[in-house]
């Protein structure tokens, strides 16, 4: 089906070969990494959205130490590179842990990948979570949470029936901006050797000198990913826009 | 100042000093006085690294945004391709593709390792530039497309009707004026660009954060030189925020 264009570009057939999703060719590999990628981004954000959830609230209605506390994390993780901060949170997370262990008479443990690169990128996602939450939970009019109150409402309710759903639409552009950033910042794993897809791209492209073939193919992959996403969140965007008067 | 100094606060900042003092008397530092030769070195390569990439990738991007804004579409839709791309996938792959592709890809034509160029290209830093101002210009191209859309049309329309030449109205209202509202956006992209140069440590450009690998591979000391390059890429971050309150002081004196 595609000899002719094979005939024109005989480069196109060894790369096709090279990216066949079977053992000879590296495909495989490749979709095994982009779907560990997925999963960890996936993961972060939602740890994000809980960690920035909890921090919009703790910034707007705790007391003084905890809002200064939380100004500080957020300052912190927003100032230092993500390497940096995955490398600390990784060795010190693993350290922790296992000296907890060691207090509870446990054997120390291997942190898996996954769970560390979820863990890392969550806490990284949720300082920026914060920021975007609070903005919105601070647009949301006065007047709506204390007629909310003045219905007789306890303050989870408020939150799941008045202010979520006002707050959404104005903090959904900055939650996709955090989605796309969480699967680019998944690449960093590649780093501390978690095979997701950069690294598989790597050693596929290392092993058959290829580079450009497995660049080329692991940059389309996440360009596929970040437009799919994309289109996503302007459709659930334009669904929780429908009740504003602004179109 | 009054204000800050709220009683709570005293407490945290006696904590934080107290922190600070037991980590200077209790954590292994002996390493500092052989490494630091090396991390002023790693630091000012950092600084050139982002100094030049800011400039070269804002260069670029001024093209970029006009192209968007008011450019005919066979301009406008490479570059908004070209954004888009740039913006849709990991910096870390544009570096691998950038050193590991093209510098596999010039040695083999002999005019290029023949030719005055090659000492130079044959080094990494050249690579590490290059993606990074690429990668600078993509998210850059964007924020300057929606500043030069934002400036009124009537102010180009007075421009014109004043005489001004189509190069003058842009040198002279246009990009002043775009460039004032994108000034506090591209201040927090230079803090994000600083935090993305220590991606190019993974293609042998020996910068602070390469210096401080170094460092915890020749000692296995692992947490103070982590720490202490976080302090640092704190103050170099800090140093780029106040640069820009001042020029951002400096531009928008005359437009609001």
């Amino acid at each position: 089906m595609l000899d002719w264009l094979f005939a024109g570009w005989p480069g196109l057939q060894a790369s096709a070969a090279l990216l066949a999703l079977e053992p000879p060719g590296w495909g495989g590999n490749l979709l095994r990494g982009a779907a560990n990628s997925l999963i960890i981004a996936l993961g972060a954000f939602g740890l994000g959205l809980v960690i920035g959830t909890a921090g919009a609230l703790g910034k707007l209605g705790g007391g003084p130490v905890t809002r200064d506390l939380l100004a500080v994390y957020t300052t912190i993780v927003r100032a230092v590179p993500e390497l940096i901060l995955i490398l600390l949170l990784y060795y010190a997370g693993t350290d922790l842990l296992n000296q907890v262990l060691r207090l509870m008479g446990q054997r120390p443990v291997e942190i898996s990948g996954l769970a560390a690169g979820i863990g890392v990128l969550g806490v990284v996602q949720g300082a920026y979570a914060t920021e975007v939450l609070r903005g919105a939970i601070q647009a949301v009019p006065r007047g709506q949470i204390e007629a909310a109150r003045a219905f007789g409402m306890g303050p989870l309710q408020v939150f799941r029936r008045v202010t979520l759903p006002a707050m959404l639409p104005l903090a959904l552009p900055g939650l996709s901006n955090l989605w796309l950033i969480a699967t680019k910042d998944t690449a960093l794993l590649a780093i501390v050797g978690f095979s997701e897809l950069t690294l598989e791209t790597r050693q596929a492209a290392g092993s058959t000198r290829a580079y450009f073939t497995f660049f080329l193919a692991a940059g389309a992959i996440y360009l596929v990913m970040t437009l799919v996403s994309g289109r996503v969140f302007g459709w659930i965007e334009a669904r929780y826009r429908r009740g504003q008067a602004r179109a | 100042m009054r204000a800050f100094w709220q009683p709570h606060r005293i407490v945290l900042v006696a904590l934080a000093l107290g922190l600070a003092v037991w980590a200077a008397l209790t954590m292994r530092w002996g390493w500092i006085p052989r490494y630091a030769p090396l991390a002023l070195e790693g630091m000012w390569r950092t600084i050139w690294l982002l100094g030049l990439s800011v400039g070269i990738g804002f260069a670029l991007a001024v093209p970029l945004g006009l192209a968007q804004a008011a450019g005919p579409w066979w301009l406008a839709a490479p570059a908004r391709a070209f954004c888009t791309v740039i913006r849709g996938t990991p910096l870390l792959l544009q570096i691998w593709l950038v050193y590991y592709g093209l510098g596999s890809l010039f040695p083999q034509y002999p005019w290029i390792r023949q030719s005055e160029l090659w000492p130079i290209l044959r080094q990494a830093w050249p690579y590490a530039l290059v993606a990074l101002s690429l990668s600078f210009a993509g998210y850059e191209g964007e924020v300057m497309r929606g500043a030069f859309k934002s400036v009124p049309a009537g102010q180009l329309t007075a421009a014109r009707a004043f005489g001004f030449s189509r190069v003058a109205t842009f040198r002279r209202v246009w990009l002043p004026q775009g460039l004032a509202r994108a000034l506090p956006t591209l201040g927090g992209e230079t803090i994000l660009q600083l935090k993305a140069t220590p991606l190019v440590a993974t293609i042998t450009v020996i910068e602070i954060y390469a210096v401080a690998s170094r460092v915890r591979q020749d000692t296995f000391i692992i947490y103070e030189p982590l720490l202490l390059l976080a302090l640092a890429y704190l103050a170099l971050a800090g140093v780029i925020a106040l640069g820009f309150r001042w020029l951002e002081r400096r531009m928008v004196r005359g437009l609001h």
